[in-house]
């Protein structure tokens, strides 16, 4: 029993557009980092389904930077979340308006 | 079989996503999240990419998600208010994301026939083969790259260190 590739990109796509909706509602700064975590998960997910679909290990390690710089991204991002909180004591995006006026 | 296992654990990813979306702690949100990506390494493990299956279990689900859940815990973070910009990001964001997806999967639709589809016996095997050719490129073609993310590594580390310290 084979799976066409198209279900596994449809499937990458549901997660994305999961990942777009949730950055959009989210309120939650956390929060917002990982839907961003989420889109690359499924940009990741096309990538092995095309490296599979065209017998190249490219897409693979194209997938393997990817996630390191997600790891680095993730390090640095919830070091700024952290002083980000230090100095206004709220994680709420509404409240954290210091570059608007 | 492999139709079975995709089915299975692509329900189980897009109902963790779903869930993420929905639950209003974040916590909660971050152990949906490990769900998606447990069941996302099962998939890569379909698709024949055992070290990224590895990777994504260790790495993502492993590493990452543990950070999130220790700054979660670390700033107390409790349920998040719904407030006017909610809202109004609802009425915007859910029918754009629903455009995205609609003209995705028309694209990926179309041009099914294309893409073919998987067969998971002709890699499993020489199932070793996939650790050994990603190794051969790693460490041969692709060698400044790969120490470069070391440095990229290093320099997010002190990065981090310097931004969470405390002012004087």
């Amino acid at each position: 029993m084979t799976v066409p590739i198209s279900y596994y990109l449809i499937l990458a796509a549901i997660l994305f557009c999961v990942g777009v909706a949730s950055f959009l509602i989210k309120r939650n700064i956390i929060t917002i980092f990982m839907s961003i975590e989420l889109m690359l998960n499924a940009v990741n997910l096309t990538f092995v389904a095309f490296a599979h679909m065209w017998h190249q290990i490219t897409g693979q390690i194209f997938v393997f930077f990817v996630m390191v710089v997600a790891a680095a991204e993730a390090a640095v991002g919830l070091a700024i979340i952290i002083a980000i909180f230090r100095t206004r004591q709220t994680l709420n995006v509404d409240q954290v308006n210091l570059l608007k006026n | 079989m492999q139709l079975a296992l995709f089915i299975i654990f692509g329900l189980l990813a897009v109902a963790g996503a779903v869930n993420f979306l929905l639950q209003r702690h974040p916590i909660n949100s971050a152990l949906s999240l490990v769900v998606v990506m447990m069941s996302l390494a099962v998939l890569y493990w379909s698709l024949g990419a055992e070290f990224l299956a590895a990777a994504q279990v260790i790495v993502y689900s492993g590493a990452v998600m543990v950070l999130f859940v220790f700054v979660v815990m670390l700033l107390n973070a409790g349920e998040e208010e719904r407030t006017h910009g909610s809202r109004a990001a609802y009425l915007a964001g859910v029918p754009g994301a629903a455009a995205v997806f609609c003209l995705l999967s028309f694209v990926f639709l179309t041009n099914s026939k294309a893409f073919g589809s998987t067969d998971i016996t002709s890699h499993l095997t020489h199932a070793v083969n996939n650790i050994a050719e990603i190794s051969q490129v790693l460490f041969k073609d692709l060698l400044l790259p790969f120490e470069v993310t070391s440095i990229l590594i290093l320099v997010a580390i002190l990065g981090a260190v310097v931004l969470a310290r405390k002012e004087q």
